[in-house]
């Protein structure tokens, strides 16, 4: 019997950010990345009022700042969320830039980071805009969304180098490919989709949901600092009541 | 990277919420709800072929307790078989660590989402009576359920109604035993795993008003007799669930539990009483008014003795007879014969206008 509900299984990325070997701290780095520029490019733009050009330059900037001067190194677990500290962070940044207003002395031309500032522009044009009030809760929901995001492209991943392609697309049909508000297909209309039986569907999406709470986890562990962060995390993300 | 509206993210919030229950012979189809201790989903037991509720606790269960606890309950309600009783089925646990039971699935709603759907007070009454039975039943085999409120009575579509989680039930030592109570053996037993559980150690009163969570809290204040509220486990008998449920009465009666939230013993405290039941409603008949009024009794020993006390006033009532909680005075006895022999009455005056038109038609 495990005594964890959670397994460790991946070392965090916030730990990994401040090691002392450059390899791991650009692991580290590229991790974080990957799950915070979505939500820190759409809070700029919201939260601070940015033009799409000048919320490319601030994310580009606020990540190469953190890179250069190592300053997810000061995260005291402790006293708060790595969300929390990182959005804290966030806004001293843009605060100073607005102050010197040298935002192209800051090398903001220059781009270090690939990341898709289309796509996100496209997905602020579809999306309703966050009330004033709750901007908080948006970064956290498009930080959920971030990380279910990448979840996914991990599972999808893993599925097809496992040769579970089937596991996969009644995974995704069952759970993604309904509209919105719609009802999820039932297991017996999958069934006779897919040609199977509902015994081998009720199966497959089981090993499915598995796989991909797995790789949920795998990702929250690198996206917090320490087990207890990692536990609330997890109890927030999925919806399981706090200890 | 393809891009999850809010509705996609919370159906995968909702896949990976699921429990693995992976290494047992239950695969979990979807969550029916959840609660304070743990959640409850539809699942396919793949060797009986039939669908059960598993319920999964919220928590891992470092020191084994849990799993003991909930063993425990089985095992109980396996010896209370009754129709308003639900079986449990199995108990296991997760590859990580938390604990299920496996149980009959229970269609229907709770009987706190029943206020406000047009049944009249004789139905809720009814149902009301039921259980009081089911609870009337598990006294006789000496067993007490310690956490009775309208969140732990489901009621099916056809009135069924079954009376929910024994997880915090006593076994009542064998000198307040009754003749048709379980075994000396089965109550040895029983009551070696309490002392062995979290339930002797416990406190009683939980964190949270409202509900009963987190496994280390054993009851609901709104619902728990002031006893219970105490922590005088020593006094705890069939009395104390008649108070759970004169409170469930007057939560049928009134919509709201009588000390709001914060329960009889915090409410003791600054000597406050509930609001009386007809204060709210002038509709609510004196006879049911004062049922709820003595189940709810302070002091112990004013109370009914048991759950088959209550329910046999509940059914005097609703059968139009006298109940022992209310002295009526002449006109309130005439009042309750002439609606209880309402049709006879009617009979015989529409004979006696009859016998005078009769007479009168003759006599000119």
């Amino acid at each position: 019997m495990g005594e964890d509900r959670f397994p460790v299984t991946r070392l965090s990325a916030i730990v990994a950010a401040s090691s002392s070997n450059q390899e791991e701290r650009s692991r580290a780095f590229e991790v974080l990345v990957s799950a915070y520029w979505m939500p820190v490019y759409k809070y700029v733009r919201i939260k601070w009022n940015k033009p799409s050009e000048d919320a490319r330059d601030l994310t580009q900037g606020f990540f190469a700042q953190a890179i250069e001067k190592n300053f997810f190194a000061r995260f005291d677990p402790s006293k708060a969320k790595f969300r929390t500290f990182l959005r804290t962070c966030l806004d001293g940044f843009v605060a100073n830039e607005n102050k010197a207003a040298a935002r192209k002395k800051r090398g903001g031309d220059a781009t270090i980071l690939s990341l898709d500032f289309d796509g996100a522009e496209e997905q602020l044009r579809i999306a309703a805009p966050p009330a004033p009030d709750s901007i908080d809760e948006y970064f956290d929901r498009e930080w959920a969304r971030s990380v279910f995001s990448l979840a996914l492209e991990g599972f999808r991943g893993e599925m097809i180098s496992a040769g579970k392609e089937t596991h996969l697309r009644l995974f995704e049909r069952h759970v993604l490919d309904a509209e919105d508000g719609a009802p999820k297909p039932s297991y017996k209309a999958l069934a006779t989709d897919f040609k199977l039986s509902t015994t081998d569907v009720t199966n497959y999406l089981a090993t499915a949901r598995r796989e991909f709470r797995r790789i949920v986890l795998e990702k929250l562990r690198e996206l917090t600092a320490t087990d207890d962060e990692f536990r609330r995390e997890a109890r927030a993300l999925l919806g399981v009541d706090p200890q | 990277m393809r891009w999850l509206s809010d509705n996609a993210v919370d159906r995968l919030r909702q896949e990976a919420d699921l429990p693995d229950l992976g290494g047992s012979k239950y695969l979990v189809l979807h969550k029916l709800g959840s609660g304070g201790m743990g959640t409850v989903y539809l699942a396919q037991d793949v060797d009986l072929g039939r669908k059960v509720a598993v319920k999964v606790m919220n928590i891992a269960d470092q020191s084994g307790a849990l799993a003991s606890r909930m063993m425990r309950e089985a095992r109980i309600v396996a010896l209370l078989e009754h129709p308003s009783i639900v079986p449990i089925h199995d108990v296991g646990t997760l590859e990580d660590g938390r604990v299920f039971y496996a149980m009959k699935l229970v269609q229907g709603g709770r009987l706190d989402q029943r206020l406000g759907d047009g049944s009249s007070l004789y139905d809720m009454l009814r149902i009301f009576q039921k259980v009081c039975e089911a609870v009337a039943f598990a006294h006789a085999r000496g067993v007490i359920h310690r956490d009775l409120k309208p969140e732990n009575v489901m009621v099916g579509p056809f009135g069924e109604v079954l009376v929910m989680d024994w997880g915090v039930a006593k076994v009542l030592s064998a000198g307040d035993a009754k003749e048709e109570s379980i075994s000396d053996g089965e109550r040895s037993e029983l009551k070696a795993l309490e002392d062995a559980d979290l339930i002797a150690t416990l406190p009683l009163v939980q964190a949270q008003p409202g509900d009963t969570s987190g496994g280390t809290v054993i009851g609901t204040p709104a619902y728990m007799p002031p006893e219970q509220a105490s922590g005088q486990t020593e006094l705890l008998d069939e009395r104390s669930d008649v108070f759970s449920l004169g409170a469930i009465l007057y939560f049928l009666l009134t919509s709201d539990p009588p000390y709001g939230s914060r329960g009889a013993a915090e409410a003791g405290k600054s000597a406050e009483h509930p609001v009386h039941p007809r204060q709210i409603d002038r509709k609510i008949p004196k006879a049911v008014e004062a049922i709820c009024l003595k189940a709810m009794s302070e002091r112990r020993q004013d109370r009914y003795a048991n759950a088959a006390e209550i329910a046999g006033d509940v059914v005097r009532f609703l059968d139009g007879n006298p109940v022992s909680a209310y002295r009526e005075n002449v006109f309130e006895k005439a009042g309750r014969w002439l609606n209880k022999n309402r049709f006879i009455v009617l009979l015989i005056l529409a004979y006696l206008i009859m016998r005078l038109i009769v007479f009168f038609s003759v006599g000119r």
